[in-house]
């Protein structure tokens, strides 16, 4: 088990279990998801925008889309996303993960501020303070809902407590 | 604003939301099935884990949600403003997760994580106004 040895059980109030068990290598993760959702959105959006305007009639266009090199970039960066989330939904609840991967949201606002230099009005400051706080909360918990069975805390996962 | 009517345009973001959300939901319950991929990548390898994840049928299911969801934003933007069609999408696929999360995943939504998502789900709201 994968688990580190500083793993720690929560007690829920109907015979869940929480496990927390936060490695390095699970923060990567969680920051490629923040990070490839964020910028293969930019990156997609700018090579299509390179592209000029879409239309029904000329759909097979669509196919020459991937060779622009900001499109082909953009999809590189949303497969490495996928696989991300899909390898953190292996090991943390969803109830988890959601939360944390709405960072990338503050991470777009911040950079439009001081790398774009937009202005970032006071609604959208108290956004960020308000999604920061609760994804701080969060991460700060345990990742994944363990059910108790007959044979232990859960079949695959052996939990030293 | 937009050339459809209010009925029109929240139905259309209750289809997004709603594949959206089957798309996380199927996903998440199809990787709670494979189980944790490095403990799987010890025992069988690194295409161990790539067979687990393709023969796993939930995680079909949530990559056609997943792709319909996509071409459903498309039409969704050609039609709606992007500034009405993101925030909203947005906010109610997460608080449609949360519920999904508890009720259709059965995982433990702790208090912990009712008030993280309520501040998230705030964040969300004021960020994209």
């Amino acid at each position: 088990m994968s688990l580190s040895e500083t793993q720690q059980i929560e007690r829920g109030s109907i015979g869940h279990q929480h496990v927390h068990s936060m490695s390095f290598v699970r923060y990567v993760l969680l920051a490629l998801i923040i990070l490839g959702s964020t910028y293969g959105d930019v990156y997609l959006a700018k090579g299509m925008k390179q592209l000029g305007g879409m239309s029904v009639s000329r759909w097979h266009d669509l196919l020459f889309a991937p060779f622009n090199p900001y499109v082909a970039l953009g999809i590189v960066l949303l497969m490495m996303f996928y696989i991300s989330y899909l390898a953190s939904l292996s090991w943390a609840d969803l109830s988890y993960i959601m939360p944390a991967t709405t960072f990338g949201y503050v991470l777009t606002a911040l950079l439009a501020h001081f790398m774009l230099g937009e202005q970032v009005s006071l609604t959208r400051w108290v956004g960020i303070i308000m999604i920061t706080a609760g994804v701080g909360f969060i991460t700060g918990g345990p990742s994944l809902t363990v059910t108790p069975t007959p044979e232990g805390v859960s079949p695959h996962l052996e939990v030293h407590s | 604003m937009n050339s459809l009517g209010v009925i029109a345009t929240w139905l259309m973001i209750f289809v997004l939301v709603a594949l959206n959300s089957a798309g996380d939901m199927s996903t998440a319950r199809a990787m709670r099935r494979v189980g944790d991929f490095a403990e799987l990548r010890r025992k069988a390898g690194i295409f161990g884990v790539v067979r687990a994840v393709l023969t796993e049928p939930w995680f079909y299911l949530g990559l056609l949600a997943m792709a319909l969801s996509f071409f459903a934003l498309l039409a969704a933007l050609s039609l709606i403003d992007l500034s009405v069609v993101v925030p909203a999408s947005a906010s109610l696929t997460f608080l449609l997760n949360l519920l999904g999360a508890k009720f259709f995943l059965k995982e433990h939504v702790s208090p912990r994580r009712w008030l993280s998502g309520i501040l998230v789900l705030g964040g969300i709201v004021l960020l994209r106004t």
